[in-house]
């Protein structure tokens, strides 16, 4: 969908952003002037500890938040609310337990016409695997299959932009695995830009183009790691192993147990 | 899920077992006390069966039905907008609520003396006693449903674009539904409790004077046990409908257990 010349123009762009929470006795401030540019299609992870802020930066830049300081721009348009052509989906528990699978991923297209909005239910239906599964409710599915609710949910309004914030915190080891897989694959394909916020140092070299490696209170930018390895990733790969390795130093582990 | 070790006719069989052991320590207790002011099983067939005869029976089960359900329906007209409008209206809630939860506590039966200034005799002073019992109950359940709606659904519709009122209508109402049934559930039970009470005044017909006028005049206590009993079956089929909306789709996943 996205051309050539797209490709390197700033989608999302952070300027001097800072976020200062105030309560009656103290001000606790969780973003200190975070910069950082997104370019559209691109995979981004940020990665830090919990209590880093990460979560505030994608509320921020979701719009369900104001900076204390600085802008959010995307396409060049300050940001001042959420959007939906910017979806943020979360660990699984947005999903409406009223409605079916089909209810769910229809939810967003009230402004399309009859025919459209059955064709996208549909696609997305088989795009994250959930054929057979249409008039199913929320409660009878599994962790990962409401994990994909979500995401298909969110991919049927065709937004430009998602934000997941760790969406696959709440599976097991081997769901969230496949569930990774499975987004790069839904990702190939649909070419959204994807700003994804994990604390899993793994998850984010696996996935992601670039890894913004955060430090805590204040929250701030310690690093930006480009991840030039192809997909799909050998994970035993020397430069695999070297990359992770090189994140792990940075936040200052030793990754032995 | 424990429960499931029974069968659906094992348990039948054992809640017959019950209801017949009841009645065989009441006919036991009559005949060895030698009562003759309290009835046996036996006569209150009898007076069951007088009662149907005369076309008693079913008009006064009508009567008390029509009265709650004229006196319910009204307390749910009006209580689900009340309690949608303080869940969600932060000020307007934190107005009413001390008012709701004063008048909360003060039985329905307090009531009586002024509805009967207020409706005189007739249909209406029953059908407002109904209407306070029910109309509480319905207000703080629906209340309480807007306030816990997950922020998660409610910052999930802003983000698809969803205005106020289309919030309200798609995630708010949908969400509340659950909890709504249940309050609603709650408050026809005590609907049913308070129309008998309430025929006790200002009525010449429905269950609850069946049992006054069997007393007063005659005491027939045959027919007064007769009507409790009648009440207790009403009340059993009305909590059974109920509880079959339990079970709708879009409605079960608020009723499921883990």
């Amino acid at each position: 969908m996205t051309d050539r010349n797209e490709q390197h123009r700033p989608k999302v762009t952070i300027e001097g952003l800072s976020k200062t929470f105030r309560s009656e006795d103290r001000d606790v401030e969780v973003l200190s002037s975070i910069d950082l540019e997104v370019r559209s299609g691109e995979l981004v992870c940020i990665l830090g500890p919990s209590g880093c802020g990460k979560s505030t930066l994608l509320n921020i830049v979701g719009g369900f938040m104001q900076p204390s300081e600085g802008t959010v721009r995307i396409d060049g348009e300050v940001v001042d609310g959420p959007d939906p052509r910017r979806i943020f989906v979360f660990q699984e528990r947005g999903v409406f337990p009223w409605l079916t699978v089909a209810g769910n991923i229809d939810f967003g297209l009230f402004r399309l016409g009859a025919k459209e909005r059955e064709e996208r239910v549909d696609y997305y239906i088989k795009l994250v695997g959930l054929s057979g599964f249409e008039q199913t409710y929320p409660h009878e599915l599994s962790g990962g299959m409401k994990q994909r609710l979500e995401v298909a949910r969110a991919l049927a309004v065709d937004p430009d932009v998602l934000y997941l914030d760790e969406p696959f915190g709440a599976l097991d080891s081997i769901t969230r695995l496949l569930m990774r897989s499975e987004l790069l694959r839904i990702w190939e394909k649909e070419r959204k830009t994807i700003l994804f916020v994990t604390h899993d140092i793994d998850e984010s070299v696996q996935l992601a183009d670039r890894v913004v490696v955060m430090s805590a209170r204040p929250g701030k930018i310690r690093r930006i790691v480009e991840i030039d390895i192809q997909h799909p990733r050998d994970l035993s790969s020397p430069r695999y192993i070297e990359l992770r390795d090189g994140i792990f130093e940075e936040i200052g582990l030793a990754h032995k147990v | 899920m424990k429960r499931n070790a029974q069968t659906r006719a094992e348990r039948i069989a054992l809640s017959a077992a019950c209801f017949g052991g009841v009645i065989l320590v009441w006919e036991l207790s009559v005949r060895l006390s030698g009562t003759d002011i309290f009835p046996s099983p036996f006569e209150v067939t009898i007076g069951f069966r007088e009662l149907a005869r005369e076309g008693h029976l079913l008009a006064y089960a009508r009567d008390s039905l029509v009265r709650v359900l004229a006196g319910y329906g009204l307390a749910v007209l009006a209580g689900i907008p009340v309690g949608i409008l303080m869940g969600w209206y932060e000020p307007f809630g934190s107005m009413m609520n001390p008012l709701i939860q004063m008048f909360r506590p003060i039985s329905p039966l307090a009531w009586m003396p002024l509805a009967v200034i207020w409706f005189g005799i007739g249909n209406s002073a029953p059908i407002f006693l109904i209407f306070i019992a029910a109309f509480f109950p319905i207000v703080v359940a629906t209340m309480n449903g807007v306030r816990n709606v997950p922020p998660m659904y409610l910052r999930a519709a802003r983000n698809f674009g969803l205005g106020g009122s289309a919030i309200l209508l798609r995630v708010v109402l949908p969400a509340i539904l659950p909890r709504v049934m249940t309050g609603l559930r709650l408050a026809l039970g005590i609907a049913w409790l308070v129309v008998v009470a309430a025929e006790m005044i200002a009525v010449d017909s429905g269950l609850g004077y069946l049992i006054i006028d069997s007393r007063n005049a005659g005491k027939r206590y045959d027919l007064v046990v007769g009507g409790m009993i009648m009440i207790g079956v009403i009340g059993l089929a009305l909590d059974a409908l109920v509880r079959r909306a339990e079970r709708i789709p879009s409605l079960r996943w608020g009723f499921r257990k883990e």
